[in-house]
């Protein structure tokens, strides 16, 4: 039973993290057409951030978010505005861009993960967070106080979506790019903004996995794979697919974790592979 | 024996019944006129002959053999050619290699490709593009892409044609050139059905015509019996046929 | 025989025949550095024979390549080196058969991230099993002589080059053109687009594989992250984009350049070597001058065309 209960509450972390994550890599595919693959490398950024603020500084990580998520944002809409504005400006078909865009962010996926490898060294690193447990039920505190954050967080961005003028305007680019234009909608904007609140989201997943885990320059690829899997679930573009299969995926995760762990990263790619084979649509497709 | 029949043909995209249960027999040598309003289920029936889509029940046959689950290709080379509602060319090649592909592929029998570019310049000829066979397609205007597609559909050889509106978009003379060209093509002894929207042509150039509605046949028979009949004129309502 | 054709041939013979006495005249280093760029070489020609006129963008390059580091692996020392490579060839061309049928359904980006992912799969696996049923993670190659990888390679590649040349002039061409046009209307005017995109998929996965197993016998040492590194999928990408793939040449160009860019860098700043790179590739992408002739469409329309300039 025990067992079982630590399953869930790490599934639903991990799940919330990853929505997180996948979220941020939906708006940058789904809204800006841009197949991130250096999307966990900011991950990676966010967490050694919160690392480095908390040994320079002594900021508690949990509050480093409110630097690490604006910096990221920053990152990703000058990136956008700069090297996939320029990009999409000078390819002639949707086709053509998100090839070229794939390429380029593998570009920046070197460029990202080897300058922090300069600043930050390629050694495992780590901190204690909260690191006592709850004593009733011995869950690690620093756990329950993460999935709060999450859940508090992933409900600010959902009504932010929901309510927001802005957040309407990203909604409908995302279901269709020309008709949010004639609405009135300021494309180029809403693209860049897209952009850096994917890498935004990104980040902070980044501080709050560092509170967990030992982090190190190349745990990048690992979360962006997971982020592919689960917008491909989601289906390509689909925010609500992208928190639903988030959860899912952090609860499966957490399962194969508990009895296999060395086939966890095989577990991803089976289902990612399988899913894309049987509903190229996603979950929540058409 | 018709040289095409369909049984019961139908077709749901989800909970939407866009082909229900229709019969349907093509002769040889005659021209089918295939109308009714948008959404009938024309071009889907197209794709149903065609094997773009499978259909969700009955069969089809195809001179006294069933055809139903063959791929595409294989309809196209038994000798079912077909043109697109909107046209569907290889932009970036040159015209004549438009035609090309379907006299190297299409035709049933391998045949080289000296004579098979012998086959799409006499059809380039027979669409009267000859001029333009190097230039590349998607350089061409509607009304010359759309005779391109029946050249490329006319060099695979087929014995049955599927036109898909191809006299859509074009202007009053366009629309008498492409009738000429159809009037043609039987002349070769090619079977056409064809869907359009041009009633004028239509009415004039089919042997016999077939009206669907909202996936069901409510009328067949010739130009004249179509032209009478009530549930027709109720459909069309307003409309002059 | 027409005289276009043969003047390619000749000039094919008198490069092969240079290239083939070079070993006799000149230093090691300069052998080493060209056995990388023929490497790549095949790699970016055997990706653009399927990938350049279907627009499919295929990233599973690194799992054909590292299956025939793993053949090598498994068989070095038992086999006789010539039939390692082709034993090589013939198994990714078996599984590429698979690969292709299973997923060539898929378009656009999907076909992009399916292709992605299977290559981190078959690395993970193949760590897996090595953990559960040899208890190591990496395997011992016999090595070759220097010179002997160079000839093998340079044979692999010229064989790349020819069976390119010949699928782009036979039929095969205009059928994988039409397909990358409009896939629809070339099933619809008698192309069977399926087996044709499977089998082109299958064939260029023959020579990656081929690749594989010759380069294996460089290293003495190999594991699943040496031998499915998703470099080798995008490199050979980005080498094909920056050379130009409107016809032959660009993409052995591009190999040639990119290889010996990074070889320079490698040994000028090699703490630096994988930033700049990152750099480098991302400047190429953006100002590249052949760049726009890229993925989505059918590129052969430059040599095919007839010189008419695409709109």
């Amino acid at each position: 039973m025990i067992a079982f209960r630590d399953i869930f509450i790490t599934g639903l972390l991990l799940g919330g993290i990853f929505a997180l994550v996948s979220v941020g890599l939906t708006l940058q595919y789904g809204v800006a057409r841009v197949l991130n693959v250096a999307h966990g490398e900011f991950i990676m950024v966010g967490a050694f951030m919160t690392f480095w603020l908390l040994g320079s500084a002594n900021l508690n990580p949990l509050l480093s978010v409110a630097i690490t998520g604006p910096v990221a944002f920053i990152m990703g809409f000058i990136l956008h505005k700069t090297l996939f504005r320029r990009l999409m400006d000078t390819s002639p078909s949707l086709d053509i861009f998100e090839g070229k865009s794939l390429l380029a962010s593998f570009g920046l996926l070197y460029v990202v993960q080897n300058l922090a490898r300069i600043i930050w060294g390629s050694d495992v690193e780590g901190y204690n967070f909260l690191n006592s447990t709850v004593t009733a039920a011995q869950i690690p505190l620093n756990r329950l106080v993460a999935l709060a954050f999450v859940v508090v967080l992933g409900g600010a961005f959902y009504f932010f979506l929901a309510r927001t003028r802005l957040g309407k305007a990203i909604r409908a680019s995302a279901q269709s790019p020309t008709t949010a234009e004639l609405m009135g909608v300021d494309i180029r904007n809403v693209l860049a903004i897209c952009f850096g609140l994917g890498l935004g989201l990104a980040a902070i997943a980044g501080s709050l996995l560092s509170t967990l885990f030992a982090i190190q320059t190349s745990i990048g690829l690992g979360y962006t794979v997971i982020a592919m899997v689960v917008v491909v679930m989601g289906g390509l573009g689909s925010i609500t697919g992208a928190m639903i299969g988030g959860i899912i995926l952090g609860l499966v995760s957490s399962t194969v974790t508990f009895f296999h762990p060395s086939l966890t990263m095989i577990a991803y790619y089976v289902i990612f592979i399988v899913l894309l084979l049987a509903r190229p649509k996603g979950i929540m497709g058409k | 024996m018709h040289l095409l029949e369909g049984e019961g043909v139908s077709r749901n995209f989800g909970g939407l019944v866009a082909v229900a249960g229709v019969d349907f027999y093509v002769d040889q040598g005659e021209i089918l006129g295939l109308i009714g309003p948008n959404g009938a289920g024309k071009t889907t029936l197209f794709n149903l002959i065609s094997a773009a889509l499978p259909p969700s029940a009955g069969t089809i046959s195809y001179e006294g053999s069933p055809i139903t689950g063959l791929p595409p290709y294989k309809i196209c080379r038994l000798g079912i050619a077909r043109t697109f509602q909107t046209v569907k060319i290889f932009a970036h090649l040159p015209t004549v290699r438009n035609v090309m592909v379907g006299s190297l592929f299409g035709t049933g029998s391998r045949s080289s490709a000296t004579e098979a570019l012998r086959i799409a310049d006499e059809e380039l000829e027979f669409v009267e593009l000859s001029s333009l066979r190097d230039v590349p397609a998607g350089d061409l205007t509607l009304a010359s892409q759309k005779r391109l597609e029946v050249a490329r559909a006319l060099a695979t050889q087929p014995k049955l044609l599927l036109l898909d509106e191809i006299m859509a978009g074009l202007t009053r003379n366009e629309v008498e050139e492409a009738m000429d060209l159809i009037a043609r093509i039987r002349a070769r002894g090619i079977t056409v059905v064809m869907i359009e929207h041009v009633m004028h042509a239509i009415m004039g150039i089919c042997d016999r015509i077939i009206v669907l509605d909202f996936g069901v046949k409510i009328a067949e028979g010739t130009p004249a019996e179509v032209a009478a009949d009530k549930k027709v004129i109720e459909v069309y309502l307003g409309e002059e046929i | 025989m027409t005289r276009d054709k043969s003047v390619t041939l000749g000039l094919l013979i008198v490069a092969f025949l240079i290239l083939a006495l070079l070993p006799q005249f000149t230093s090691g280093y300069l052998v080493t550095l060209l056995i990388d760029i023929l490497k790549f070489a095949v790699l970016t020609v055997a990706w653009v024979v399927f990938s350049g006129p279907t627009g499919y963008m295929s990233l599973a390059t690194a799992a054909f390549y590292g299956l025939g580091f793993y053949i090598a692996a498994v068989f070095s020392g038992t086999v006789p080196f010539p039939l390692l490579i082709m034993l090589a060839g013939a198994s990714a061309f078996v599984v590429a058969l698979g690969v292709g049928a299973l997923t060539l359904r898929l378009r656009g980006v999907y076909f992009a991230i399916f292709t992605f992912a299977l290559v981190l799969l078959v690395q993970n696996v193949v760590l897996e099993v090595e953990r559960v049923v040899t208890q190591t993670r990496g395997r011992f190659v016999e090595t070759v002589s220097t010179e002997g990888v160079y000839y093998a390679i340079l044979i692999v590649f010229f064989l790349t080059i020819l069976a390119a040349m010949l699928i782009r002039r036979s039929r095969y061409g205009l059928a994988l053109q039409s397909i990358g046009e409009y896939e629809e209307a070339a099933a619809h005017s008698g192309i069977n687009v399926v087996w044709t995109k499977v089998l082109t998929f299958a064939t260029s996965a023959v020579f990656m594989g081929m690749a594989g197993a010759i380069i294996a016998t460089r290293r003495t040492y190999i594991d699943p992250y040496i031998a499915f590194n998703l470099n080798t999928s995008f490199l050979p990408v980005l080498m094909a984009m920056f050379g130009g793939m409107g016809n032959l040449v660009g993409p052995v160009l591009g190999a040639a350049l990119f290889t010996y860019i990074g070889e320079i860098l490698l040994t000028r700043f090699p703490d630096l070597y994988m930033l700049i790179f990152g750099v480098v590739l991302i400047v190429s992408i953006l100002f590249m001058p052949n760049g726009v002739l890229g993925l989505a469409q059918g590129v052969w329309r430059k040599m095919r065309g007839g010189g008419h300039a695409p709109s």
